[in-house]
């Protein structure tokens, strides 16, 4: 997993709520084996027509939004399915932040295993983001992840929630089997105690 | 100190803790299917590591699964290449598959609790959300990830945040042809899609004892759509009676100590929980969803909501969308709106139980002309015990499709899928966008309801069939 300390970039911006994994990657694009290529089935049946061209009033297709980094959207985003495939459509897209008022919990612990930051903003700082993007498609967000702040194109800054341990994760691109593998004494003692179970 | 039943299971399955640091929680039970595995196994491979534990790991194929009976084709070459890697990655690392064509393959959340892997007190992993089905048994069980699904075939655990707890209680008495699906799209719609973020639901009160281990399992399976992290009934006599001679449940003596240990279980007098909600479940109507998340639903007989009924903003601005997406009107009732397609099936409604209801529903009436009814299994066991019963007979005489068991129209990554723009009514649990196919238009509701839906085909309050 690449590591994760400062990203700059302008926004795409999605407002909708509630964004569901099956929009983000829907199920036919399931059946790989792998975790590549998956970013050009990113929001798939929202970004293109029915003959494979590119749908010109989905925000993905903006020419402005090419080569953003972050993505702005609704809030409970990622809700839904489990499916791992979702952070991985979105990093293969170009995605490293994702920015919301809320997301569904199995998505925000997906993508913080695959190098995407999930941050989560107050309704006012939001507003604020939606305004600033929508006047000018190009404004610079910093998401600053050793400092947990987000500096919005004003200048003016906000903290936001990370988990400590993930943060500590991201930054070092450290991948937490590995911590889980450094107990393995203790998940041997703790088979031996607990073998009714086994 | 008086504890909840997830403070019992919690407690017991923390290997380690460290300050600052998420627990390390132990695995009991790790169910893997062919779509949110594959990428987990190369993983293993590329870090030379083993499964810790394939005794307590089972893998089925569901997800891709054709249901079309005898030929069992599947779908496409990729869809071929997943299943028969599941086929590899278990051969390899010794894990037990029910792979397609076993008599004992099904529905990944169907087959763990038929075939008695599913006991009170376990934790229960999957990659998958719908894991929370398992819940029915008082054990704590969720979806994850691939990379977690990589982490517990490597470790046998978990790294965990503790979620905090939610009571739903629910008191009182359901009437008749109100179901445990009307219950939990009523406690969605009470809660809201995001309304369990952050939580463990135990659903508690006499409405939750009344109801037997399969209804159960329904409650629990959509908790995940209120956005829970799981769903628990605390265990009691029917749990064990509903384990008890399964096949991979204890026998003899070893029976008898884990029923001892079981008993322990349920929530302590005086324990709190961080939240309580709470539903009068003689107020719970058939429900039935409009839009284009679990959270929209309503009774079944109730106008839906217009767009005047929201403040101008993201709330309207979503009601709308859906609305839009899902071609129908607000500020009337679902009743009359014609239907193309029932399905029923899923890992929420896809248990015997579910069928006997749908063929009681269906029996000595027919599916309406131009609506196609696809009855799924949600086993093969399930499939079995039907036919003995001759509830196919009862579907297929009325003009419905008796298929094979699997995931079916719920995820639509099989061949069963809605065409775009066509309506259904689903007993599946979700009903976003596309998800039985794009442009397709779902709405979820009980068994009941779906069948009458597909006798009058429209949508349909099935009380108004007479002598059900």
């Amino acid at each position: 997993m690449a590591s994760f300390t400062k990203i700059t970039s302008h926004a795409v911006v999605i407002t909708s709520e509630n964004i569901d994994t099956d929009q983000i990657i829907p199920a036919r694009f399931l059946k790989v084996i792998d975790k590549d290529g998956l970013g050009k089935s990113l929001f798939c049946d929202w970004r293109y027509n029915a003959d494979g061209t590119d749908k010109a009033d989905f925000p993905l297709n903006f020419p402005a939004s090419q080569g953003a980094q972050i993505l702005l959207a609704g809030d409970n985003f990622g809700c839904g399915s489990s499916r791992e495939h979702a952070p991985w459509a979105l990093v293969g897209w170009g995605f490293r932040v994702v920015i919301s008022t809320s997301f569904a919990d199995i998505f925000k612990g997906n993508s913080l295993k695959n190098g995407l930051l999930p941050v989560v903003v107050s309704q006012e700082v939001y507003q604020k983001l939606l305004a600033a993007q929508k006047a000018d498609p190009k404004a610079q967000i910093t998401v600053d992840l050793s400092q947990k702040l987000l500096t919005l194109p004003d200048g003016s800054s906000t903290s936001f929630p990370v988990d400590s341990f993930a943060q500590h994760c991201l930054l070092n691109g450290i991948d937490q089997l590995g911590y889980i593998l450094g107990f393995d004494d203790k998940i041997k003692a703790y088979e031996t105690a607990h073998s009714y179970a086994s | 100190m008086a504890k909840t039943l997830f403070e019992k299971i919690w407690n017991e399955h923390v290997v380690v803790e460290e300050p600052g640091r998420p627990a390390v929680l132990y695995v009991d039970l790790h169910l893997i299917h062919e779509v949110t595995s594959p990428q987990a196994f190369s993983g293993l491979r590329a870090r030379g590591l083993k499964v810790r534990r394939p005794d307590k790991t089972v893998a089925t194929m569901d997800h891709s699964t054709p249901t079309l009976p005898k030929a069992l084709q599947v779908i496409d070459d990729q869809a071929r290449a997943q299943l028969s890697q599941l086929e590899k990655n278990c051969a390899e690392f010794g894990i037990r598959l029910f792979a397609l064509g076993n008599d004992k393959n099904g529905i990944v959340h169907v087959v763990g609790p038929e075939r008695g892997f599913t006991q009170p007190g376990m934790t229960i992993v999957c990659g998958d959300s719908h894991t929370s089905t398992h819940g029915a048994f008082g054990s704590l069980a969720f979806g994850i990830g691939t990379s977690e699904v990589e982490h517990v075939l490597a470790s046998q655990c978990l790294l965990q945040s503790k979620p905090k707890t939610m009571e739903v209680r629910i008191d009182g008495t359901l009437s008749p042809l109100v179901t445990a699906k009307d219950i939990i799209l009523a406690v969605i719609a009470k809660i809201g899609t995001g309304g369990g973020t952050g939580y463990v639901i135990e659903y508690t009160g006499s409405a939750i004892r009344a109801l037997d281990m399969e209804a159960r399992m329904t409650v629990c399976n959509m908790s995940i759509e209120a956005g829970a992290r799981a769903g628990l009934i605390a265990p009691d006599e029917k749990t064990f009676e509903y384990v008890k001679g399964r096949e991979f449940a204890p026998k003899g003596a070893a029976w008898d100590a884990a029923v001892e240990r079981w008993k322990q279980l349920p929530t302590d007098a005086g324990a709190s929980y961080d939240t309580l909600v709470t539903l009068d479940a003689n107020q719970i109507e058939p429900m039935i969803t409009y839009g284009t998340h679990p959270g929209m639903a309503v009774p079944v007989t109730q106008a839906l909501p217009a767009a005047a009924d929201f403040s101008a903003g993201s709330e309207r601005q979503a009601f709308e969308k859906a609305m839009t997406y899902m071609g129908l009107e607000g500020g009337r009732s679902l009743v009359g709106q014609k239907v193309d397609v029932v399905f029923v099936g899923s890992c929420t409604n896809g248990r015997i139980s579910d069928l006997r209801l749908a063929a009681a529903v269906l029996k000595g009436r027919h599916v309406a002309a131009g609506v196609r009814a696809l009855i799924v299994p949600g086993s093969q066991e399930v499939k079995r015990q039907a036919e003995a019963e001759g509830l196919d007979r009862i579907f297929t005489d009325a003009g419905a499709e008796w298929r094979e068991a699997g995931c079916s129209m719920c995820i639509a990554m099989n061949g069963d899928q809605l065409s775009p723009g066509q309506y259904a009514v689903s007993t599946s649990n979700r009903n976003f966008e596309g998800r039985q196919g794009k442009g397709g238009r779902t709405f979820l509701a009980s068994p009941a309801t779906a069948m009458a839906s597909a006798i009058m085909g429209k949508v349909t309050d099935v009380r108004t069939l007479s002598a059900v």
